[in-house]
Order: structure tokens, then C-alpha cells, then sequence
């Protein structure tokens, strides 16, 4: 049994489901451990100039809480001394934090594979406009949200005037080589659902992306992601708002896929948070739910052989990533 | 007793209560036509939904507006198929005007 000392969460900051993640995962006869360490993955702050709805962050231009330089060199440290394979930097806009280059062209130095998390039109906002050459110079892979191949669904989620800035914003990055066929420079792009419903099978909006980016827009990229909607902070907001809470979690319950587990990108990655403290993942982040008391609970004491075979801190939230064919930050997890 | 609650759609597996044998025959080849095969699967759901509207029931219609937008459609072509099946309905009707000429020409002079 795991133990854990419950942080201070409201009890109503958290989704509730008809039965609990454990329960379904014993049901199956599965445990949730993880495997080595492979991303160390950063949540560099909830500083954003975006206000998306369906955000698990609650990020937006009002907030404040961003990682110091001081916490940014001790996640430098963690990647040099283990070699941690991929560092993986998410926000709120990232690039927003003023340690963030530093962050990027450090992480690159010590032989770390980087993405970003980037939203595209965070490139307009002032001294951001190099973003493309900047990501290219580093070889950064760049992963996007856009969550329809049409305006009206991405704004509705995004806000307005979201869609034309990031088509835009990918012009931009395909001008300067991103998401060319067969190139090094990798564009993917991530699909939210705009409500409360699971996303398509990812090869078949991939194809529907593709081709219609390219005819309306002229524009290209090399992988689309979906991305299940996760029930917390404001699009778990949303679903009580809207009285679809219940129907929504239902639905992910009996969307339960067993063979989504073993694809987990808990099972492969440490989320450090905007002061340091270690998380099984970005979701658990957001809830305060830390990695289990026995570990090290900060950056500061990573180590990531002790992370190996750990077992994950689970909630009702977990349901989202093993929903059809699952979700993780790289996608889909299985065939639906 | 109230008619079409939302609920009932998740108690549809009651229906099978007094012959299981049927409903789970029933079951099986209704979620055999809804996967990929010559048609796609987002093909299928705009069909069900196209033909939900066409039985105009509830139940079909709210199931099928699900799996069309889980199927990666937008409204306008959901909305495209409504027209289809709406269109057919009144067509439907409407050419049965030929029986009423039929009916008129038989008996006028």
C-alpha cells in the first residue's frame, strides 16, 4: 500500500469518478510502477498570455508563480549529472520565464534532447519574435497545441483571434525549416477536444490535419498528438459549470483501456514544478499530489535511480490518460 | 413517469434483462457496423447520426453527436448530414405527390 501524507487540496478541487483508478487498475490485475527515468519534464511557470479553457495549469497573463534562475541551474544540475535524455519544458509560455533560453541552450550543451511546449503566439509577444530561429539553433523539437484545423473551434477554446496568430506562428516556424517532410526540425502539433468528449483515433485527424492545413493554410508539420482533456482546475471548472462532470467521467471510466498503461508517460518521466518540487506528472502537479513520501521531493535531490520502479501517486484524474486509446503528452498510447 | 430521460440511454443493457441471448446477438452486430472497414468509422457516425435524426430519436441522436465528434467531425459537417436525411424525409413525402396525380388523372376527364 502506498502512503502518502494527503496534501491541502479542497476536496471539491478534485473530479470525481464511480470507482477508484487503483480499483480498476487491481481489477485488471495491474499496478502502476514506473520504468527508468527518460524526461525529466519542467513547469517552468503559470505565467502565459493565453487563457485557454480547457487549461489544467490555470495559466494566464495574471499569474505570477514562475521558476527562479536559482531553481532553473539546480534542473541543470539534475540534467548534466544524470544525463537525463529529454528535458521537456512546459508552462503556462514557457518562453515567458527569463531563464528559458538559458533553460534551452544549457539542457543542449549537456547532450539533452529538448522540447518545448510552445503556443504558438506567445512569438508575437515583445522580444519573442526570433522564437523560430532561436528553436532551430538549438535543435529544439517543438510541440504546439491546436486543437482544430478550423477557427471557430480553436478560438472558442483558445480565445479570440488565437487561429490566425497561430497560423501565422506556423508559417513562421515552416519559413525557417520546421515540419518539413523527412526533415530534422520537428513540428508537432497537439489536438484537444473542444468540450467535454474523447478525442478521434489519432492517425485518421492526423491525415484530416494534414491535409487541410496544407490546402487552406500552406502549412505543415510532422506528427499531430491527441490529447485527452484532463478534469482539473479550469476545465474541470468547465464540466461542473456546464453539468457535464459526471457524464464526462463516466465516460472515461468505461473508456478504461487496460493495454494504455504500459504507455504511460508517468512510467517514463519526473515533473518538476515551478519551485522545484518533484511530481509523477504535470496533472499531479496541478492537483498538489506528490510523489510518494519515500522519494526525494525536490530537484535539488533528484535522483533518478531512485524514481526507477517507483509506484505512481494515482487520482480519479488518471482515467483521462487511459481513456480509449490513452493519452500522454506524446498522444495516443495504444490502438483504439 | 417522465418519457425520454437522459439517464436512460446509460440502462439501455435492461432491455436485455428477459432475453440476453438477443440482446447480446443485437449488441454484438451494432458495435460490429460502427468500426473501420470499407467505410470509415467517422463515415458510420455521420450516417447514425443522419439517420438518427431521420427516426428523430433522442437517444440515437445524442449517442451519434458524441461519436461524430469523437470521430474528429465539426458541426458543419454534421449539419451537412442533418440536411441529407431532412432533405430525404421531405423528398420522401414530396414524390408521393406523383400517387396523388396518379389518383386525380385516374379519375378526371
Amino acid at each position: 500500500m502506498i502512503q502518502k501524507t494527503l496534501p491541502v487540496v479542497r476536496e471539491d478541487s478534485r473530479a470525481r469518478a464511480p470507482v477508484s483508478f487503483d480499483e480498476k487498475l487491481a481489477a485488471h490485475g495491474l499496478r502502476l510502477r514506473a520504468g527508468r527515468v527518460e524526461t525529466l519534464q519542467v513547469n517552468v511557470g503559470k505565467l502565459c498570455n493565453q487563457a485557454c479553457k480547457h487549461c489544467h495549469v490555470d495559466a494566464s497573463p495574471a499569474r505570477t508563480e514562475i521558476m527562479t534562475r536559482e531553481t532553473a541551474e539546480k534542473v541543470l544540475d539534475a540534467v548534466r549529472r544524470f544525463r537525463i535524455p529529454t528535458l521537456d519544458i512546459t508552462g503556462g509560455a514557457p518562453e515567458l520565464n527569463p531563464s528559458f533560453r538559458r533553460l534551452v541552450a544549457e539542457a543542449r550543451l549537456a547532450g539533452a534532447h529538448v522540447l518545448v511546449r510552445h503556443n504558438l503566439t506567445v512569438m508575437f509577444e515583445p522580444g519573442q519574435e526570433d522564437l523560430p530561429e532561436f528553436f532551430r539553433g538549438h535543435s529544439v523539437e517543438v510541440v504546439s497545441s491546436l486543437p482544430y484545423f478550423l477557427e471557430q473551434q480553436t478560438d472558442a477554446q483558445r480565445g479570440r483571434g488565437v487561429f490566425e496568430k497561430s497560423i501565422e506562428a506556423l508559417r513562421r516556424l515552416n519559413a525557417v525549416g520546421y515540419g518539413r517532410e523527412g526533415g530534422a526540425l520537428k513540428l508537432n502539433l497537439v489536438y484537444n477536444p473542444v468540450g467535454a468528449f474523447l478525442p478521434p483515433a489519432q492517425a485518421a485527424i492526423e491525415q484530416d490535419f494534414k491535409r487541410e492545413l496544407a490546402a487552406r493554410y500552406g502549412v505543415t508539420f510532422d506528427s499531430l498528438y491527441t490529447i485527452t482533456n484532463m478534469p482539473i482546475r479550469r476545465f474541470l471548472e468547465y464540466l461542473r459549470r456546464s453539468g457535464n462532470e459526471e457524464r464526462y467521467m463516466r465516460k472515461l471510466v468505461e473508456a478504461f483501456n487496460p493495454s494504455t498503461v504500459e504507455g504511460l508517460m508517468c512510467r517514463t518521466l519526473v515533473s518538476v514544478d515551478w519551485t522545484g518540487k518533484l511530481f509523477d506528472c504535470d496533472f499531479n502537479q496541478m492537483l498538489e499530489l506528490g510523489v510518494a513520501d519515500e522519494l526525494p521531493q525536490t530537484v535539488s535531490d533528484f535522483d533518478p535511480t531512485l524514481f526507477e520502479g517507483r509506484d505512481v501517486m494515482t487520482g480519479a484524474h488518471c482515467f483521462g490518460c487511459t481513456a480509449g486509446a490513452g493519452s500522454s503528452c506524446g498522444g495516443a498510447v495504444a490502438e483504439k | 413517469m417522465a418519457y425520454y430521460e437522459e439517464d436512460d440511454l446509460g440502462r439501455f443493457a435492461e432491455v436485455g434483462k428477459h432475453r440476453p441471448d438477443l440482446f447480446e446477438k443485437f449488441m454484438a452486430w451494432y458495435q460490429a457496423c460502427q468500426e473501420d472497414g470499407a467505410l470509415s468509422r467517422r463515415e458510420k457516425a455521420l450516417i447514425g447520426l443522419a439517420v438518427a435524426h431521420a427516426l428523430q430519436c433522442p437517444y440515437c441522436i445524442d449517442a451519434f453527436s458524441q461519436s461524430c465528434l469523437e470521430a474528429g467531425s465539426n458541426m458543419e459537417q454534421m449539419t451537412e448530414a442533418i440536411h441529407v436525411a431532412s432533405a430525404l424525409r421531405g423528398g420522401a413525402s414530396l414524390v408521393h405527390g406523383v400517387q396523388a396525380h396518379n389518383s386525380v388523372n385516374k379519375v378526371s376527364m
